[in-house]
């Protein structure tokens, strides 16, 4: 099962679809496939369904979160410096886009192959955070898209119930996400060391306890 | 009465007691845990009931599914800020006296997981505990002796004076808040009547990082 | 969908939308409830008797494990798996264990394999003997059947805290090997608890498995549809009930399980009875690889020496491992940005997943069938909300 030709599989019937391999370096080699999200379901349904492949139980579903990071690069300006006109090395700070990524393990049952590491992702984390669901295709997905869109904030499109699922309806964050900050009850910490140690003191200098 | 009085008449056959003993006698070999398991301590009050254990011989074998119809209330697991109103909801159905003991790091503090956005840092923020049993989970033997230990308490109540317990003082309340849900956490965060924070004071050796912004 | 929750069965009579005289009842079953297996909560549509709609409310014990493992050492994270599924700490270890050791390529001594596997079978016995303990305890059978299968887990327990020093947590695996050696004095001590348990076994199946009860409790109750059941991702006893033979320990062959002649008990009809019965075969299978991991275990190293345990830092780079835990198939997926502690942790769930399919299970049947179906899925708490 090569992950070369599975994609030229795909790209062979499913028209217009974008896809790219994801290497993995670790020593467990599970490769992934970053699919277009707009054709997502159209490569679902081939990958469950093509005879020879036939990844017919979705394992895993999960989300992770990229935020936006800090890239500098190091670039060669002009500049008039005393008089003369000098090239000056300057570094630039750029953001890059943060993004969410879905990530579904499949197997199959059928065969008794797998994984295949299948992977979507948003155009951005806060609006456009929005992905196909795949539980038309496969049932198992639905209560762990509901997770994911719990507490990474993943809108599924196409989801018959999302909702949120470990949290209460009317809390608002989004707790797996990375920039988080988590309720302030650091009233009493009795072995308090480097990170809460810092926020336990914060809570009693802001409280007074 | 005293105490050599009381033995010589037993002696001889006469019973003697008073209504305070033979009422908190009664009470503390028949205490009804409410059938509330909250997480992996759940599993070791199971054990505590079964053969080996058999928390019977002290009377507290009647698990009752029902708080109206139980008086200890065995908070055995993490207590998440999803099911802390739900605790206290329950706490407030029981009739009184009624008691706590709280079971494991969770239930006292928050435990292992006391870190986490969802994990309330102990119960005992909204309702008054009697014991506490420290340990992950604590052993079957640490239940029992929090049962022991809870009924030398009840045996040492007084029924009258400035000390009686909470039922027969009609000024105190045997029911609390109950915690909404908000939108970052429950609120409120904690019952101040109820919660008092150690004194601790924290600093580093030597050092002022007074944690200010 | 209300937002109040009530903590006992809480019911609110609705009127019917066709303007007919039947009435729909909403029934909340949980959190706190004597057959829920903890804080779990179902909202329940009944008509008279009959199941209409039953969706499930997670949550009530979302302890943030994910979360807390993603600011934690690899290490760290060990005894945090011991909560997951806190009926089967050693299987929860060996799944984490082994997917850091997918994720660095780690490689296991053969002596720590045989430990894995003798540690791995005596969970899944004492696991799937206090379910069926549990499954009548639910179907009424107050006491006798429960008290039997916890005498049992007793002795297995005494094992593994005289093996690891806890009962419960016992936070036995590392990447790359176990954390303590068996004395051949405790695996003579396994010897006797494994030779006795058939007996046990038997004794256990005639009480139970040819009642009359019990059949007629549980056979055609529950079924689970064979393509249902691939699709929606059920794995463990729960999928082999419904006939599908996929058994992580022969897909996977993880570990040393190539070396064991075993079989893989199948059901037929999917129902709550299958599943009873293929829990007791399993059993039996477990008893057969004990048999031959005890007579083969011999002396070796149990640890990798190459690994660094302490302040273990994989090269960037992402895992999925996985293994047959008792309830299924219990994956770990991990990636790493090269730092000390995972970027991603999470924890591929059987008990939540299996839960999925409860209200297929449970359309059209009668409400006291609700319980023993869902008692017949073999959930944990800790797992199904983490």
């Amino acid at each position: 099962m090569n992950l070369e030709t599975i994609k030229s599989e795909i790209e062979a019937s499913v028209s217009g679809c974008r896809l790219e391999i994801i290497p993995n370096a670790s020593p467990s080699e599970q490769h992934s496939l970053l699919v277009d999200a707009a054709r997502a379901v159209a490569v679902a349904r081939f990958l469950r369904d093509a005879a020879h492949l036939r990844f017919d139980f979705c394992s895993n579903v999960t989300g992770v979160d990229w935020p936006s990071k800090e890239i500098s690069e190091k670039i060669k300006v002009k500049k008039i410096l005393d008089g003369v006109e000098q090239e000056v090395e300057e570094t630039r700070k750029t953001q890059s886009l943060g993004y969410l990524e879905a990530v579904y393990h499949l197997y199959s049952v059928e065969k008794k192959h797998g994984p295949f590491v299948l992977r979507l992702r948003t155009e951005d984390r806060e609006n456009r955070a929005h992905l196909p669901s795949l539980t038309p295709v496969w049932r198992s997905a639905e209560f762990q898209e509901r997770e994911i869109f719990d507490l990474f904030g993943i809108h599924f499109d196409g989801h018959p119930d999302l909702r949120r699922i470990l949290m209460w309806d009317e809390f608002e964050d989004h707790p797996m996400r990375r920039d988080y900050v988590e309720p302030n009850d650091y009233e009493y910490e009795p072995t308090a060391h480097d990170e809460v140690l810092q926020k336990a003191k914060q809570h009693q200098n802001g409280v007074g306890c | 009465m005293d105490e050599p009085l009381k033995i010589a008449l037993r002696k001889q056959g006469i019973f003697t007691t008073t209504l305070q003993e033979l009422y908190n006698w009664g009470r503390k070999n028949s205490l009804w845990p409410l059938n509330f398991g909250l997480a992996c301590c759940a599993i070791e009050m199971i054990a505590t009931t079964m053969a080996r254990y058999d928390m019977a011989r002290f009377g507290a074998e009647v698990f009752r599914p029902s708080p109206r119809q139980a008086d200890l209330m065995i908070v055995a697991g993490t207590v998440t800020k999803k099911m802390a109103p739900q605790v206290i909801r329950l706490y407030n159905q029981m009739p009184e006296p009624k008691y706590v003991i709280s079971m494991g790091a969770c239930a006292i503090s928050g435990g292992p997981f006391k870190q986490g956005y969802n994990v309330l840092k102990g119960i005992d923020r909204y309702i008054p505990v009697d014991i506490y049993i420290p340990g992950c989970p604590p052993r079957p033997e640490a239940l029992i002796d929090a049962l022991m230990a809870l009924q030398k308490k009840i045996d040492e109540q007084h029924l009258t004076g400035a000390d009686r317990p909470r039922h027969l003082n009609l000024d105190t309340p045997s029911e609390f808040p109950v915690p909404q849900f908000g939108a970052h956490d429950l609120e409120p965060s904690q019952n101040p009547e109820i919660w008092h924070p150690p004194l601790v004071h924290i600093s580093l050796a030597g050092k002022d990082e007074s944690g200010n912004n | 969908m209300a937002t109040t929750t009530y903590p006992t069965a809480h019911i609110t009579p609705k009127p019917s939308t066709d303007g007919g005289e039947d009435q729909f009842l909403e029934v909340s079953m949980g959190p706190q409830h004597p057959s829920t297996h903890g804080v779990f909560r179902m909202n329940v549509v009944l008509d008279g008797e009959r199941v209409v709609k039953l969706k499930p409310v997670f949550g009530y014990l979302h302890r943030n494990h994910e979360k807390i493992a993603e600011n934690e050492s690899y290490l760290g994270s060990m005894p945090y798996t011991d909560r997951l599924d806190y009926l089967c700490s050693i299987t929860n270890n060996w799944a984490y264990a082994l997917a850091v050791e997918k994720l660095a390529g780690i490689q296991v001594p053969e002596r720590a394999e045989y430990l894995r596997v003798i540690t791995g079978e005596l969970t899944r016995l004492q696991n799937h003997a206090c379910l069926i303990g549990f499954l009548m305890q639910d179907m009424g059978a107050s006491g006798t059947p429960l008290m039997y299968a916890f005498r049992e887990r007793e002795k297995i327990l005494d094992l593994f805290e005289s093996l690891t020093g806890a009962r419960m947590m016992c936070n036995y695996m590392r990447f790359g090997g176990c954390r303590v050696d068996a004395s051949a004095d405790w695996l003579q001590q396994a010897q006797k608890v494994m030779e006795a348990f058939p007996r046990f076994l038997d004794e256990y199946e005639r009480l139970l498995t040819e009642n009359e009860i019990l059949m007629a409790r549980t056979q055609g109750v529950g079924v689970l549809p064979r393509e249902l059941a691939v699709n929606a991702g059920i794995t463990g006893p729960m999928l082999r009930a419904s006939g599908i033979n996929y058994d992580i320990r022969k897909v996977d062959k993880y570990g040393i399980y190539d070396r064991f002649a075993f079989k893989v008990p199948l059901g037929e009809h999917g129902d709550v009875y299958d599943r009873y019965m293929i829990r007791v075969l399993e059993m039996r299978e477990s008893i057969r690889i004990l048999q031959q991991a005890m007579r083969e275990i011999s002396p070796g190293p149990i640890q990798d020496p190459k690994t660094k345990i302490r302040g273990f830092r994989p090269k960037a780079g992402e895992a999925y491992g996985r293994i047959e835990s008792p309830k299924g198939e219990l994956g770990f997926y991990l990636i790493s940005d090269g730092s000390p502690n995972p970027y991603r942790y999470r924890v591929r769930p059987p008990s939540l997943i299996n839960l999925t399919v409860l209200e297929e299970m449970c359309l059209g049947q009668n409400v006291a069938d609700v319980v023993i179906t869902l008692g017949s899925i073999d959930i944990v708490l800790g797992e199904v909300d983490r």
